[in-house]
C-alpha cells in the first residue's frame, strides 16, 4: 500500500513557511498532519532533522520544492507543543515522534486486552510488541520505549501495572 | 574722553594684542559715564575699549597721545583705578563718541579686577614704545562718510572691502546675465496662455487632427508647465503654502492618476510635478507635506504608505478592496504570478504591483512560494 500523499504537498506555496499569520497556522496544520502520517505508514519512530529535509516528506522533487530547515524547525515545534514529539538532544537534532501519543496507545493495547479476555493476565513486553498473538494489531512492532511509555500511561491511570522479571519487565492488566 | 575715537576693533597688521581684561568702565575725568561695562583691550599701538553687549560699539586711542598714568587704589565700594593723563587731541582725529572734554585724562575702573597686571603691560609698553618703530596704519574707524571713497587697503579690513566689491562686481554681471530671462518669464505666461487656448480649439475640432498630433502636443503642453505654479514666494511658508500646493497637485494629479489605473508611487509623482512646473521646483519634503493635507483638505486623493515604506499617491475612489479583488482575480486567472508578470498584466510599476499582491497575502487571500526561481503568489488554498 502506497502512501497517499495529501493535495498540499503538490502545492508549491506549502513548502514556503508564509508570513500571514492565519495562512500559517493552517500551513503548519497541514505539514504536523503530513508528518505523523507519514511515519505512522511507514513506522517511523525518530526522526533526524537533516536526514528528515533530505526525505520525501520535506523534498517534493517533482516540483522542485524544498522545507527549508528553518521551516522544519518550526513544524516540528509544533508538533512538540501537541505533544507529538520530543526532542532527543539538546541541540534539537534528533527527535522522538509520536504519531499516536502513550495514552493513546494505552487505550488501543488495554482495548485489545479486554477484547480477548485476558484481564488480569500478565505479559512480558516482548509477548505485546512481538508476539504471535498481536501480529495482527497496529501496536505489533511498537519500540520498547514507546510500548514503556503507553504501559506507563495506563499504570497512572491505575489499568496496569509494570513491574521487572528475570529478562525484562512485565505487566499485568487490570 | 574726547581722545578716542570709534573703531571696529581689528588690529591692523604691524600691531599686537597686549592684554585684554574683562569688566572693565571708562570714566571720562571724574564724570560718571554712560557706558556700561566693558573689554579693555591695550595693544602695542592702542588702546581700546568694546562695550560687552554691543560689540559694534568700539573705541581707540593711540598710545602716543598718553602722558604718564597712575594707579588708584580700591576703596570701600569703589573698585581701583588706573589714571590715563594725556596730550590734547591732534586735528586730524577721526570722529569719537566725544567731540570736548573738559577734563585731559581719562580713567579705567577695574570692575573684575586685573589692573595690576594691566598697569604692569601698560608700563612696558609706553617704555617699549613699540608704535614708533613699526608706525601702523591710521586706525580705521567705521564711522561713515570720512570713509567714503578710500581706497587705501590695509590688513583684513583691505580684504574684506576687497572681496566686498568683488560681490558687488559678481552681482552686477549675474543680473545683466539674466535680464533676458526675466523679460522671457514675463512672456512665458503668455506663451501659456496661448497654448491652452489652442489646446481648447484642439478639443473642438477633435476629429479634423489625428490620434498622434495630439498626443505630441498633449506633451508640449506638459514641458510648458504650470502658468502660475503655487510658489513659497506667493503663498508663504509652512501650512498655508502646502495647503495651496495640495489643492494645485488634486487638480494636476487627477489625470495622469486614472490614466495608470488611480495609483502612482510618490518618487513617479514627484518627478511628474516638478517637470510640469519647469522653473519652480518643489522639494521633495514639501510634495511630501502638501500630500499629506489631501486628507483633511477633501480632497479626492490620498498618500498611502504601505507596510513596506513605499509610499503612493491613490485615488479616493481606488479602495483596498477592488485593489485585493483585482489581484485576486488575476491570480486565480493565471494559477500564479510574481510581482513582475502583475505589473506587465496592469501596467503598474512592480513596485506598487507587488505592494498589491503583498496587500492581498496580508488579508489571506494570496500566498506565496518563495523558491530560487523567485518569489510567487497563489491562490490561497490552506
Amino acid at each position: 500500500m502506497s502512501f497517499e500523499w495529501p493535495w498540499q504537498y503538490n502545492f508549491p506555496p506549502f513548502f514556503t513557511l508564509q508570513p500571514n499569520v492565519d495562512t500559517r497556522q493552517k500551513q503548519l496544520a497541514a505539514w504536523c498532519s503530513l508528518v505523523l502520517s507519514y511515519c505512522r505508514h511507514h513506522k517511523l519512530y525518530t526522526l533526524d532533522v537533516m536526514e528528515a529535509q533530505e526525505s520525501l516528506v520535506f523534498n517534493n522533487k517533482k516540483i522542485e520544492r524544498k522545507l527549508p530547515v528553518e521551516a522544519i524547525q518550526v513544524v516540528f515545534e509544533e508538533l512538540r507543543k501537541k505533544g507529538n514529539l520530543e526532542w532527543l538532544d539538546k541541540n534539537k537534532s534528533r527527535c522522538l515522534v509520536m504519531w499516536r501519543r502513550p495514552e493513546e496507545w494505552g487505550k488501543l493495547i488495554h482495548q485489545w486486552v479486554s477484547k480477548n479476555g485476558m484481564v488480569n493476565s500478565v505479559f512480558t513486553l516482548y509477548e505485546l510488541s512481538n508476539g504471535d498473538d498481536t501480529e495482527s494489531e497496529e501496536f505489533h512492532g511498537l519500540e520498547e520505549w514507546m510500548l514503556l511509555r503507553s504501559l506507563q500511561a495506563l499504570q497512572t491511570d491505575g489499568k496496569a501495572e509494570i513491574f521487572s522479571m528475570d529478562d525484562g519487565k512485565g505487566v499485568k492488566f487490570f | 574722553m574726547d581722545r578716542f575715537s570709534w573703531s571696529n576693533g581689528l588690529l591692523e597688521i604691524n600691531e599686537t594684542l597686549v592684554i585684554q581684561q574683562r569688566g572693565v568702565r571708562l570714566y571720562d575725568g571724574d564724570d560718571k559715564p554712560k557706558l556700561d561695562v566693558g573689554l579693555a583691550l591695550l595693544s602695542t599701538h592702542r588702546l581700546m575699549w568694546r562695550d560687552i553687549k554691543n560689540h559694534e560699539y568700539c573705541l581707540s586711542m593711540p598710545l602716543s597721545l598718553i602722558i604718564f598714568f597712575e594707579e588708584q587704589a580700591a576703596g570701600i565700594g569703589k573698585s581701583a583705578k588706573i589714571v590715563i593723563h594725556l596730550h590734547p587731541p591732534p586735528g586730524n582725529k577721526e570722529p569719537g563718541p566725544l567731540q570736548n572734554s573738559k577734563y585731559s585724562y581719562i580713567k579705567l575702573s577695574f570692575k573684575e579686577h586685573g589692573q595690576i597686571e594691566f598697569y604692569r603691560r601698560l608700563t612696558e609698553e609706553m617704555t617699549q614704545r613699540r608704535w614708533e618703530n613699526t608706525p601702523a596704519s591710521q586706525p580705521i574707524s567705521t564711522g561713515a562718510g570720512s570713509q567714503a571713497g578710500r581706497t587705501r587697503a590695509v590688513g583684513i579690513v583691505g580684504i574684506e572691502r576687497k572681496i566686498e566689491e568683488k560681490r558687488k562686481e559678481t552681482d552686477k554681471n549675474i543680473s545683466e546675465a539674466f535680464e533676458d530671462l526675466s523679460k522671457l518669464m514675463v512672456k512665458a505666461k503668455e506663451m501659456v496662455e496661448l497654448s491652452r487656448s489652442i489646446a481648447t480649439k484642439i478639443k473642438d475640432k477633435q476629429g479634423d487632427i489625428t490620434e498622434d498630433e495630439t498626443i505630441r502636443f498633449k506633451s508640449y503642453l506638459l514641458s510648458m508647465g504650470i502658468a502660475n505654479p503655487v510658489t513659497r514666494e506667493t503663498h508663504g511658508s509652512g501650512t498655508h503654502y502646502h495647503m495651496q500646493l495640495a489643492k494645485q497637485l488634486g487638480d494636476m494629479l487627477q489625470a495622469p492618476l486614472e490614466e495608470r489605473g488611480g495609483m502612482m508611487a510618490l518618487t513617479e509623482v514627484y518627478c511628474l510635478v516638478n517637470r510640469a512646473r519647469g522653473m519652480e521646483l518643489l522639494s521633495p519634503e514639501d510634495l511630501l507635506n502638501a500630500c499629506k493635507m489631501f486628507e483633511s483638505l477633501k480632497l479626492p486623493l490620498r498618500l498611502r504608505v504601505f507596510d513596506s515604506g513605499v509610499m503612493v499617491v491613490q485615488l479616493q475612489s481606488h479602495s483596498e478592496e477592488e485593489m485585493i479583488a483585482s489581484a485576486l482575480d488575476s491570480v486565480s486567472e493565471k494559477g500564479s504570478l510574481t510581482a513582475e508578470e502583475f505589473a506587465k498584466l496592469l501596467g503598474l510599476s512592480v513596485l506598487l504591483s507587488k505592494e498589491r499582491l503583498l496587500l492581498a497575502e496580508k488579508v489571506g487571500h494570496l500566498c506565496r512560494d518563495d523558491s530560487v526561481e523567485g518569489l510567487r503568489f497563489y491562490v490561497n488554498l490552506f
